[in-house]
């Protein structure tokens, strides 16, 4: 078997400015540019049309939504099949008949060769409320992740672990910002599946850690935490390999609808595998976790 | 770790066998399927309209405002009290004031349990209204009790509308319930376009027979009401209602073989009958407007007394529209509008789509990743592998027993289920790897490799198991199908990771306890 003597922490510092002007640049990207909501969060239409007949373009599309005047649309092309994604801006569609309006005037613009393979129509009300859901289950996952460590280890732990997952919900967001892709229900089922993912990594080298502050009771932390990284490392790497396979195999073959979804969760489970070396353990060492840290613990749960 | 007595062998394997009987029972036509049940297909994957309704109380308010209203000068009347200025304010609001004398009496009256004013409930030791005074003028509104008892009667009424209109329409089992206090989510499995069902439901279709005034302007008790066609001038009604849709029993679309049109024809109950062959017989010669939800359908002459408890409406209906205006009539009117606010229609054949492109993705990721392991592992590969394949069988088995329903975002949980349940394995396996270096003995090195992984493994699959049921509670639709896999994605992990594949590691390792490099 392969052993890892990888001197992880010689670069910390190094790695620790990058995260940190990383973290720093999603959040003026959060504030600055903010997120490219889709209708789940706020509000409007979308359909998916199929033009059977090929010579449907989308200036043709355009224009006829155009001249119905239906505020801000955005036409454009999506996946193959000659297939068109519309989305109307306008929140005050809860007409009963707007989808039917639209359908009627362009089948008298552009003919019958098309098939709406998808309508959804989120009121503004619905649309607040499950961004506020959203954020919700974002913050109690979090707040469930902190308490869970707490109890299972200590709260030096329980930080360096929060802040790691921090990390990785902050910085995928600010990928999907930097590149205006779209928020919708799925990306937050796919960051809550991260801090899942990211927690998972981080508790089995903190496992380690306990274990080998039991071990080793004259190594100082700053080793401790290299050696345990180590020794977990090509589980780390196995695991994030076939955990990425899957997620490749989705965002490759799975569809339209699920290929932000999966690439929240490539890049996800990439900061998560990072985060967990990077950000979790330089927390235990600046908070200066020791063996007394857990010998306290088990005095007691005596 | 390592020992299996006889029969935990054979409960791990029937039990694992229940599990692939019952997932190939969704694949396969089994003539003497026992269990008979079967995975849900969620709208997203078989097609179909996910409408989200909410009603708008408002009016019911207003109504329920005016009724107390005509109790209160009733009332009033009744008893000799003086009384100014009785009128609804806000919409929500009653206010009147009273003389000097009788405030004192009246506070007592409104406060006392048995008056039909305020009704008292005893239970909840609440009234219907809250009231203040000041300088002898009562301000009454509902309190939030009175409001909640309000809104779940309007509900109820309307869920239960709703479900005879769409039974009427003759969907595929249409799933109809209540979300939260003002709302009725309807699911239409197999509905690609469900323009009829919405424009049925948009519509209170509160039906009234009320006589035309012969008046230039509305005046206290009529109103000017425009026709639903727009192709005549508006008229003056009275505000008197002859009669309503709720006497009405039955409504038809028919042919009138005089005039060669589509009309709704109608029959009423005992009661209508009597008031309308009354209003008739003393209306000869007037218009008789047929008004719905504020529009005038038609206002024909009344050339005669109808006492037989049957009419017709005519409007310039085609069959379809004459169809509807007569299922609306049958199913009754809605207590309150209910408006669309959120709906998800997806095509049938995006459906299949997604079943395919979720399936290719299924097979590819688990082919992935099945042999990485075996690259890996060699033949602990194999053992992770069968435990994954055991893994996916319970996990379908699992949502079959339960008919839970799969969808699209289902189908990657169990995508990322299959990629994170080798987790538990490769946790266990580089732990022995290092057990190994130190214990010469492969059975010793084996059994701690198992118990000294067993916390890591745990937490790793707790901390999943916390977001899948947060996204359980605060999910909605296909995301609670993936929480749902991912979640019991986890259960199935542990088995097949604790028993399946640790039975076949043990019976490995003890055929080959002394084999040099084991793993």
């Amino acid at each position: 078997m392969e052993i890892y003597q990888i001197n992880f922490n010689k670069y910390s510092k190094a790695f620790n400015i990058f995260s940190i002007s990383l973290v720093i640049f999603s959040f003026i990207l959060l504030l600055f540019k903010g997120l490219n909501y889709g209708v789940d969060f706020k509000g409007g239409t979308l359909i998916e049309l199929r033009a059977i007949d090929k010579q449907i373009t989308i200036s043709q599309l355009r224009q006829s939504f155009l001249n119905m005047n239906l505020g801000d649309v955005s036409v454009k092309e999506f996946g193959k099949n000659n297939d068109f994604l519309i989305k109307f801006e306008k929140k005050d569609n809860d007409k009963s008949n707007f989808i039917g309006e639209i359908k009627e005037t362009l089948t008298q613009s552009i003919g019958s060769g098309f098939n709406f393979r998808k309508v959804e129509n989120v009121g503004p009300k619905v649309s607040a409320e499950l961004l506020r859901s959203g954020i919700i289950a974002i913050g109690l996952s979090l707040a469930a992740m902190l308490l869970y460590i707490w109890i299972r280890f200590e709260w030096q732990f329980s930080l360096g672990a929060i802040l790691a997952i921090f990390h990785d919900v902050i910085l995928t967001l600010g990928v999907f910002s930097l590149f205006s892709l779209e928020i919708n229900l799925s990306i937050v089922a796919a960051v809550l599946t991260i801090v899942g993912y990211s927690m998972n990594d981080t508790v089995v080298i903190f496992d380690r850690i306990r274990e080998n502050l039991n071990k080793f009771s004259d190594i100082k932390i700053f080793d401790l935490t290299n050696i345990s990284i180590n020794e977990t490392l090509s589980r780390t790497i196995i695991t994030s390999i076939t955990t990425l396979l899957a997620l490749v195999s989705i965002y490759i073959f799975g569809g339209e609808i699920l290929k932000g979804f999966s690439l929240a969760m490539i890049l996800g489970v990439i900061f998560g595998t990072y985060s967990s070396i990077y950000i979790a353990n330089p927390i235990l060492i600046l908070l200066n976790v020791s063996q007394k840290t857990i010998s306290k613990e088990d005095k007691d749960k005596v | 770790m390592l020992y299996f007595s006889k029969i935990r062998i054979i409960s791990i394997a029937i039990f694992t066998i229940i599990f692939v009987y019952l997932t190939t029972s969704n694949f396969l036509k089994f003539d003497d399927n026992i269990i008979g049940k079967k995975i849900n297909l969620g709208l997203d994957l078989q097609g179909g309209s996910y409408l989200l309704l909410e009603i708008d109380n408002r009016p019911v308010i207003t109504q329920k405002l005016q009724n107390k209203l005509s109790l209160l000068r009733n009332y009033f009347k009744n008893e000799d009290i003086k009384f100014r200025n009785l009128k609804i304010k806000n919409n929500n609001i009653i206010s009147f004031e009273l003389g000097e004398d009788f405030v004192e009496k009246f506070t007592s009256i409104i406060e006392d349990k048995n008056n039909n004013i305020n009704p008292y409930y005893q239970k909840f030791k609440t009234h219907e209204f809250i009231f203040n005074v000041e300088d002898n003028v009562f301000n009454l509104q509902y309190s939030d009790y009175g409001l909640v008892l309000l809104k779940e009667s309007s509900l109820d009424q309307a869920l239960e509308i709703v479900r005879r209109r769409i039974d009427e329409v003759g969907t595929n089992e249409p799933n109809i319930v209540i979300r939260g206090s003002d709302r009725i989510l309807v699911e239409l499995p197999g509905l690609d376009d469900p323009l009829r069902i919405k424009s049925l439901l948009g519509k209170t279709a509160n039906l009234t027979f009320r006589f035309v005034v012969q008046n230039d302007e509305p005046s206290f008790g009529s109103e000017k009401l425009s026709f639903i066609d727009g192709t005549q001038d508006d008229v003056i009604v009275s505000k008197r209602i002859i009669l309503s849709g709720d006497n009405l029993v039955d409504a038809k679309p028919r042919m009138d073989n005089q005039t060669n049109e589509t009309v709704v024809s109608f029959s009423l109950d005992r009661v209508g009958s009597k008031k309308f062959g009354k209003a008739t017989t003393t209306g000869v010669g007037k218009r008789l407007a047929i008004v719905l939800d504020g529009k005038v359908i038609s206002a024909p002459v009344v050339r005669d007394a109808i006492i037989g408890g049957s009419g017709q409406i005519s409007g310039g209906f085609t069959f379809q529209s004459a169809t509807d205006l007569a299922l609306l009539l049958r199913s009754g009117a809605l207590p309150a509008p209910l408006n669309i606010i959120e709906e998800r229609t997806v095509g049938p054949d995006l459906g299949q789509d997604s079943i395919n492109s979720g399936i290719l993705a299924l097979v590819i990721g688990f082919f992935l990743v099945i042999f990485f392991m075996l690259y890996k592992y060699k033949i602990f590969g194999l053992i992770a592998n069968v435990a994954l394949i055991a893994n996916l069988f319970l996990l379908v088995g699992i949502l079959t027993l339960f008919e839970a329903t799969l969808t699209l975002p289902g189908i990657a949980g169990i995508i990322l289920t299959v990629g994170m349940a080798v987790d538990a394995n490769v946790l266990i396996f580089e732990r022995i790897k290092e057990e190994v270096k130190v214990e010469k003995n492969n059975i010793i090195a084996f059994d701690s490799g198992y118990n000294r992984s067993k916390t890591a493994v745990m937490d790793a699959n707790i901390t999943t198991l916390i977001s899948a049921i947060i996204l359980f509670f605060l999910g909605s639709g296909p995301i609670k199908g993936f929480s749902i896999t991912l979640g019991v994605g986890i259960f199935t992990t542990l088995f097949s990771v604790y028993f399946i594949a640790r039975l076949l590691t043990a019976l490995y390792v003890i055929k080959n306890k002394n084999k040099e490099s084991l793993i």
